[in-house]
């Protein structure tokens, strides 16, 4: 192996890539052959780093330098200054927006100084497509302790006493899950990772995926070798192509270094791994559709019991995590559950990666412990809100989860606080909205996701969230009445009661607690027709000042409908006459409002 | 398999496929991922051929195909779009881009321009939410979206 003095990191992440940060490292390769710098330093593309916001990021190691927002274009300036001449680039720098002062080292950002990063340890620090990377940071580690110290119920026993509760969404202990697996005897038994990432707005488990594949390797070899199976299987979204090739480069090395496949390290115990491909169903979310899809079926879920644990993939005993579940199992091997459970509630223990996204100054993939507040997340580490508007609220937990308001800032989040507030934490999309979010809107949003995902086996979630969806559309278009209010209600509660899986059971969330904490803007809607946020087009109307407008006609060009027109006043001081908007023709899309240099349109 | 109007090219390479994963039923969903690789899309005849190489009823093929969004019926553009409407894209406002590329295509969500140049499409969340609200033409991303971008972003493939 070569002795390289320094290293240039660069995100290989979905988020950067789409931002050209190929090509950079394509010229950085370039230009370091140029300069015949190619056995000094060394170009790794790694995955997420976290900080998707201030993306392409590039790192330099060993100094630890974070360069941001950088373009392909910059390479050759990093090169020549910070490489050759050991001088930093100040302009790509992150900048402290409080004092103005540029940050280079990662640990001093407000982004990254309260996160605690176990799931995404790797993540932005390993080469994800070279095994030897991930085994020099301590990857293989947990399982050859596994194999060589410990047996499957010590194990379990770890597991169990470290507190790890399943990451996916619903919360159950992961040790508790192993054990029930582990007491049933079958000729065979499958280790299943949960890797179809549905919840829109959460991009974590194909962060890991993509940034750190080899743990979930590990981690799946060993919860076969705790539970006595010999076969994994990932369901992983046919979506996320760079995660299916990260993973096949992963299992295919570990292969090689007889870390998978028969007599692992000598011990006589065989696990390999196999992927299989989801289709798009969120639905498949749920364990038993998961299993029916894996299955070649539909993904529609059944009752359980019996649970997978005893019936599961090919009606074998099967143990289904979701992939940041499997990030947490190698470490807490390696450093045991008393230092996991150090970390995080009374209840909930760990941390818990967040998809933060929406109206915030900081958009990106963050790793914090357990109990801490929204308002820590929202405005040390968001940064607060974009373009200095009020916060309103935070979705959590998806399509299954709720809107939380400035009322909960405070409150230490973990499983059952949020569950608490009327929320979840599913699987950790977190999505801030400011005043321009429209929150029936939000839960009409929602509704129309889950009708289009509900699989359509059980009538309560089939029709039930059909006819929510209905109820919404009515208020947003401002037909909504009282007794809607009443019948929204009332359906929720029913549904929650009746849906056969958890995907039904939570659907009505986004409706319910919208309901509770934005009960002035439902009745705003339904009785002022008036929607504050200016979302819902049906209650809105573009209207031009006639006395500003100074007849130029661009609003009229840009019209696509053509509902501008010239009126025969012409006010006074200007020389043309000014124009009107026929708002029966009107679709307002707003086009309008972005031609006119002179602020005369309005919405009202 | 009376009326199926496919090329007999078309037929062997679904054969094919099919054979690759030892025509077996529970390997449907498979089949499926590469047939679509192939063809672009799931056309009845094509899934009356898939159904009758794995030896089950078409009404199991269609009811996957219809079950899950990643499968189509439609056939796709010489350049997709996918406007993404994940939770991060909508509150930044991907709605109205969605509706300035129908505006700007004239066309339905879901449906192809009848030159075959464009097909409209959403899908949930592209992971790259930091650049919200993002689009995907083809394989490119396109990000931090506004309805007035739309017009000079098609003019690249027009």
């Amino acid at each position: 192996m070569a002795k390289y003095k320094m290293h240039i990191l660069i995100c290989g992440g979905t988020g950067c890539k789409s931002s050209n940060s190929l090509q950079i490292i394509e010229n950085f390769k370039n230009i370091l052959a140029e300069k015949g710098l190619s056995n000094d330093v060394q170009v790794i593309k790694t995955g997420c780093f976290g900080f998707c916001e201030r993306g392409p990021i590039v790192k330099i190691m060993p100094d630890n330098t974070f360069y941001t927002q950088v373009k392909p274009e910059d390479a050759e300036r990093i090169v020549n200054e910070h490489i050759i001449k050991g001088r930093k680039v100040p302009d790509l720098l992150y900048t402290n927006p409080e004092n103005k002062e540029h940050v280079s080292d990662s640990k001093h950002m407000d982004f990254y100084r309260k996160q605690i990063r176990i799931a995404l340890r790797n993540c932005g620090f390993v080469d994800p497509e070279n095994i030897e990377e991930s085994i020099s940071r301590g990857g293989y580690e947990g399982l050859a302790k596994c194999l060589t110290e410990m047996t499957p119920e010590q194990v379990i026993a770890e597991m169990k006493a470290s507190g790890l509760r399943g990451r996916g969404g619903a919360g159950f202990p992961t040790g508790l899950k192993w054990e029930l697996c582990a007491k049933n005897k079958a000729d065979q038994k499958y280790v299943i990772c949960n890797a179809d990432e549905g919840d829109p707005g959460a991009f974590m488990d194909r962060s890991i995926l993509e940034g750190d594949p080899n743990s979930i390797v590990e981690a799946m070899a060993i919860c076969g070798y705790a539970i006595g199976a010999s076969k994994g299987l990932v369901y992983i979204r046919a979506e996320y192509p760079l995660a299916i090739e990260r993973l096949k480069i992963a299992i295919t090395q570990a292969r090689e270094y007889g870390l998978l496949g028969d007599d692992i390290l000598g011990t006589g115990f065989n696990f390999d791994i196999e992927l299989r491909y989801g289709a798009g169903a969120f639905v498949c979310g749920e364990e038993t559709a998961l299993i029916h899809s894996m299955e070649g079926q539909r993904g529609e879920p059944t009752l359980k019991p019996p649970f997978p644990a005893v019936s599961g993939y090919m009606g074998k005993p099967s143990n289904v995590n979701n992939v940041e579940t499997f990030a947490n199992v190698p470490i807490i091997i390696t450093k045991g559950a008393a230092w996991f459970s150090s970390i995080g509630t009374e209840k909930s223990k760990g941390t818990k990666v967040f998809a933060l996204a929406g109206q915030i100054n900081n958009v990106g993939l963050i790793e914090v412990p357990m109990g801490i507040t929204l308002r820590e997340i929202i405005y040390e580490i968001g940064g607060g809100i974009k373009n200095g508007r009020q916060f309103k609220a935070v979705q959590t937990g998806g399509p299954s989860g709720g809107c939380l308001t400035a009322k909960h800032l405070d409150t230490a989040i973990d499983y059952d606080s949020l569950v608490a507030a009327g929320s979840m934490m599913g699987s950790g999309g977190m999505v801030v909205m400011d005043e321009t979010s429209c929150m029936p809107a939000i839960a009409k949003f929602y509704l129309e996701f889950t009708c289009e995902e509900s699989c359509g086996k059980c009538s309560p979630c089939r029709i039930g969230n059909k006819r929510l969806c209905e109820i919404l559309e009515k208020i947003t278009d401002g037909r909504g009445t009282m007794e809607d209010l009443t019948e929204l209600r009332n359906l929720a509660a029913v549904i929650k009661d009746t849906a056969l899986c958890g995907l039904g059971q939570t659907s009505p969330n986004p409706v319910l607690s919208t309901l509770d904490n934005f009960w002035d803007e439902y009745v705003e809607h339904v009785v002022d027709k008036k929607c504050r946020a200016g979302v819902c087009k049906k209650l809105m109307s573009y209207v031009i000042d006639r006395e500003k407008c100074i007849g130029c006609g661009k609003c009229a060009k840009g019209c696509p409908v053509e509902a501008i027109s010239r009126t025969d006043y012409t006010a006074p001081g200007h020389k043309l006459a000014s124009m009107v908007i026929d708002s029966t023709k009107c679709i307002k899309c707003g086009a309008c409002i972005n031609n006119c240099k002179f602020g005369a349109i309005s919405i009202h | 398999m009376a009326n199926i109007k496919l090329s007999e090219d078309k037929v062997n390479i679904i054969k094919e496929i099919a054979k690759s994963f030892g025509n077996r039923a529970g390997e449907v969903i498979n089949v499926l991922h590469q047939v679509q690789g192939k063809f672009g899309y799931l056309p009845a005849e094509v899934q009356e051929v898939v159904a009758h190489e794995l030896n089950i009823p078409v009404s199991r093929v269609y009811g996957i195909v219809s079950f899950y969004s990643f499968f189509t019926m439609e056939p796709k553009g010489e350049h997709p779009i996918d406007v993404c409407l994940g939770t991060a894209c909508y509150v930044r406002g991907a709605e109205k881009v969605l509706d300035a590329f129908a505006r700007e295509l004239n066309v339905q969500i879901g449906k192809c321009t009848p030159d075959g140049k464009f097909s409209l499409n959403t899908l949930r969340c592209v992971g790259a939410c930091g650049l919200a609200p993002v689009a995907m033409i083809g394989e490119k991303v396109y990000g931090r979206l506004t309805p007035d971008m739309v017009p000079g972003i098609l003019a690249e493939y027009k």
